[in-house]
């Protein structure tokens, strides 16, 4: 502690009950977490003091952003030193011309592009929280969002980092023109979720913004049908920007919020995106379409403007809010699967989910195979948190079972590592170890996340609420 | 998980547990990084294991030559971000790591590997990454392999990301500036500049392309060959050497030569030497490669 005030300022050490049981927890259902001193560096120079000072001391490090992330990565186990690195929020520098711009991680994702705004250039991973998660944080968890079905996930868009590794050491892997030299320990970094070392500056890709968007919404009287119009888009060669399904609970639940005109008695709704020039875009909304009557689609409507495109995504992004006057309490899941597999998988999570008795609301990036089973429930009912986790387990189960992967988007953190054996064999996963420990060779740097042989954690268990205004 | 397969297990026993050894592809690019040393070579499976055009996936043993490939996915309209010169392999390209020179269009040769099939330094086969076009789970070993010559472990097989060929796809070239090119077109998939010429490659719908091709003739750009490039590699210093044409944006430059190795701070290095250890403590996959000692 008093190394940590000499390394920063009294002013920005915090060790009280309050900022502890704040930075205990993060936006996951996950509670019991112990964070032990808080820090909030301002320099690369002083997260390398936090890092020393934690490390010579024998304590462990979480280095944390704006805590929106789902799997529990930031949860702190045993009183580790929190470097909280919101205060570490400044644009650097914008390079139109090249197309970066290099960033502090506590830079908000949707700042970045606020930023950018007139130069005609974006930052293109677009989680559901980008309101208020930090860069740092998307590379943290190399988040996603509906976007990167076209774009890619947070990794193709992250150029260089400068990273205090768990000794202090302060390096900066990759470069500003994007192809590595020798090791890609850039790209071993970004998904990293805080065991691999604390990123203090990134550099990240500039995406042009499209000279064309069109925003579709596809309405089906079965769930199967807007799989199987999902999969022959991706067959018929054509990647949209974006490609979300909302199952009928969904869409009942936000159409009073929104108002964007959802067929409430449709089985299901797709919302695709097109961008791109003109011509092009022309073309697919024509072949679209076609493989939209031809899969039984009853209406596809093309937003006419910006307003009704706004209100369409607004809908989307309204899930959650809209959800609370069905249940209190929600637990949201995310897996991948094969997009093929889409309607045979999404039954049987409503089998599942029948069995625990729950209610489960299934709006998700189905472009990629991204499933977000949103598992509804009261908390107050006695034994409902069993067969909330048993449903949640039982979905992970089916998706590895279908050749999916376990997370698609909110990684592993603490909430998924017993899963881990599920999707990776020993040898997997002691290839993985392999890396994290020519990281962090003492373990120092966020212990007991993603790997099930990494320390325990067993005090953080329990289910809580998710904030208001989080969408998925 | 490791899928069963009889020619992975022949792969993983070809490699076994002892001994200096290499996988020899293509050896198209057999010098980059230094050569074999001796080491006992073998070679990974070959053959397209699933095309799954509804996933853009596609399963291929690391073996395969990169024409093989693409005539396969072509019959499908699809293709993989990835070039390399005539003969090289799917596994050669990766261990390689240089992007497609279409990289503005196809991204970055990182960004194609989704799942990869290795024997470790240990003779024990693993799996990196995942069969699904999006994935967090765990580590992102699939990136670190890409690029590391073999040192790390040896591919045997590769899921990797296909893509739909673009409908229509034209060189032009002139004596422009590369910037005011840019301005001027929407993700051209290759802009390239020798000093004094500016040559670019547009893709996409015939419309849109036609509309792009029409705005550079205004700006002096016309028709031209795909061109030929230098088989060397360098980067970009702020100047050209003899004969270098640099890919605008990546900080490529094709030369004659390999240039000398690019500098690398000393941290990163001592970080590249623990991984290489981590993963292979007794130093006997590609012995004599170094994946700091090429240019580009």
């Amino acid at each position: 502690m008093r190394d940590l005030v000499a390394a920063l300022d009294p002013e920005r050490v915090q060790v009280d009950d309050v900022a502890r049981r704040l930075y205990s927890r993060d936006a996951s259902v996950l509670r019991g977490g112990r964070a032990g001193v808080i820090c909030f560096p301002v320099t690369t120079a002083e997260v390398s003091a936090c890092v020393v000072a934690a490390v010579a001391h024998g304590r462990d490090f979480v280095a944390r952003g704006a805590g929106t992330g789902l799997a529990g990565g930031a949860v702190p186990c045993d009183e580790p030193v929190m470097i909280v690195l919101t205060r570490m929020d400044r644009i650097l520098e914008v390079d139109e011309s090249r197309r970066l711009a290099w960033v502090e991680p506590g830079v908000v994702n949707l700042d970045l592009s606020r930023h950018l705004g007139g130069t005609g250039l974006h930052f293109a991973p677009d989680p559901s929280s980008q309101q208020s998660c930090t860069i740092g944080g998307n590379v943290a968890n190399n988040s996603g969002g509906p976007h990167c079905l076209l774009y890619g996930v947070t990794s193709a868009h992250v150029l260089a980092v400068e990273v205090v590794l768990p000794d202090g050491e302060v390096v900066v892997l990759g470069n500003e023109e994007g192809d590595s030299v020798g090791y890609d320990l850039r790209g071993a970094f970004v998904g990293g979720e805080g065991t691999l070392g604390i990123a203090t500056r990134i550099c990240v890709r500039l995406t042009e913004d499209p000279p064309e968007v069109a925003t579709l919404l596809l309405d089906f009287m079965s769930v199967g049908a807007a799989a199987e119009t999902v999969s022959a888009i991706i067959a018929a060669g054509m990647i949209p920007a974006a490609l979300e399904m909302m199952d009928q609970q969904v869409v009942e639940a936000v159409e009073p919020f929104v108002n964007a005109g959802y067929p409430t008695d449709a089985a299901a709704v797709l919302i695709v995106e097109l961008d791109g020039q003109p011509a092009g875009v022309a073309d697919e909304i024509r072949r679209i379409r076609e493989l939209a009557s031809t899969h039984g689609a009853r209406s596809v409507r093309v937003a006419a403007d910006e307003g009704e495109r706004e209100r369409i995504w607004k809908g989307r992004k309204s899930a959650f809010g809209a959800i609370a006057v069905i249940k209190p309490d929600y637990y949201l899941n995310d897996t991948v699967i094969p997009r093929t597999k889409l309607a045979e998988v999404v039954e049987r999570i409503y089998e599942i989910v029948e069995e625990q008795d729950l209610i489960v609301m299934n709006v998700f990036h189905a472009g990629d195979g991204n499933l977000h089973p949103l598992l509804l429930f009261d908390a107050r009912e006695e034994g409902v948190m069993e067969r909330v986790l048993a449903a949640g387990e039982e979905i992970v189960r089916v998706s590895v079972d279908a050749g999916g992967v376990l997370s698609g988007e909110h990684g592993i953190g603490l909430e998924k590592k017993r899963f881990m054996s599920l999707q990776f064999s020993p040898a997997d996963l002691e290839a993985q170890s392999r890396l994290r420990a020519a990281f962090d060779p003492d373990g120092r740097a966020n212990p007991a996340k993603v790997l099930p042989s990494g320390a325990s954690c067993g005090h953080v268990t329990s289910l809580g609420r998710l904030p208001e205004g989080t969408w998925v | 998980m490791t899928v069963g397969d009889g020619r992975m297990e022949a792969f993983r026993s070809e490699v076994g547990d002892s001994g200096a050894v290499c996988v020899r592809g293509g050896a198209t690019r057999w010098g980059v990084g230094g050569g074999s040393a001796g080491a006992r070579e073998v070679s990974a499976p070959v053959g397209i294991m699933a095309l799954e055009p509804a996933e853009m996936t596609v399963m291929v043993g690391a073996g395969t030559t990169l024409t093989e490939l693409a005539g396969e996915l072509a019959v499908h309209g699809l293709e993989v971000g990835m070039d390399g010169p005539q003969g090289s392999t799917v596994g050669g390209a990766l261990a390689v790591g240089r992007s497609a020179l279409r990289r503005r269009r196809v991204g970055q040769i990182a960004d194609v590997l989704l799942q990869a099939d290795c024997v470790g330094a240990d003779g024990v086969a693993f799996t990196a990454g995942g069969p699904t076009v999006k994935n967090v789970t765990g580590y992102d070993l699939c990136r670190l392999l890409v690029g590391s010559l073999g040192t790390l472990a040896l591919v045997g097989r590769v899921i990797l990301r296909t893509r739909p060929v673009p409908v229509c796809s034209v060189w032009l070239a002139g004596e422009v500036e590369p910037d005011l090119v840019l301005e001027a077109t929407y993700r051209p998939a290759s802009v390239l500049w020798d000093g004094a010429r500016t040559s670019v490659l547009l893709e996409g719908h015939g419309a849109d392309v036609d509309q792009m091709v029409e705005t550079l003739a205004r700006l002096g750009l016309v028709p031209a060959e795909a061109p030929v490039l230098a088989p060397g590699r360098g980067r970009w210093s702020g100047l050209l050497p003899d004969g270098g044409v640099l890919e605008v944006g990546s900080g490529v430059v094709h030369q004659p030569d390999d240039s000398g190795p690019p500098i690398v701070s000393e941290g990163v290095l001592n970080l590249a030497a623990r991984m290489r250890a981590s993963f292979d403590p007794s130093g006997r996959l590609n012995p004599g490669r170094d994946p700091y000692s090429r240019a580009a």
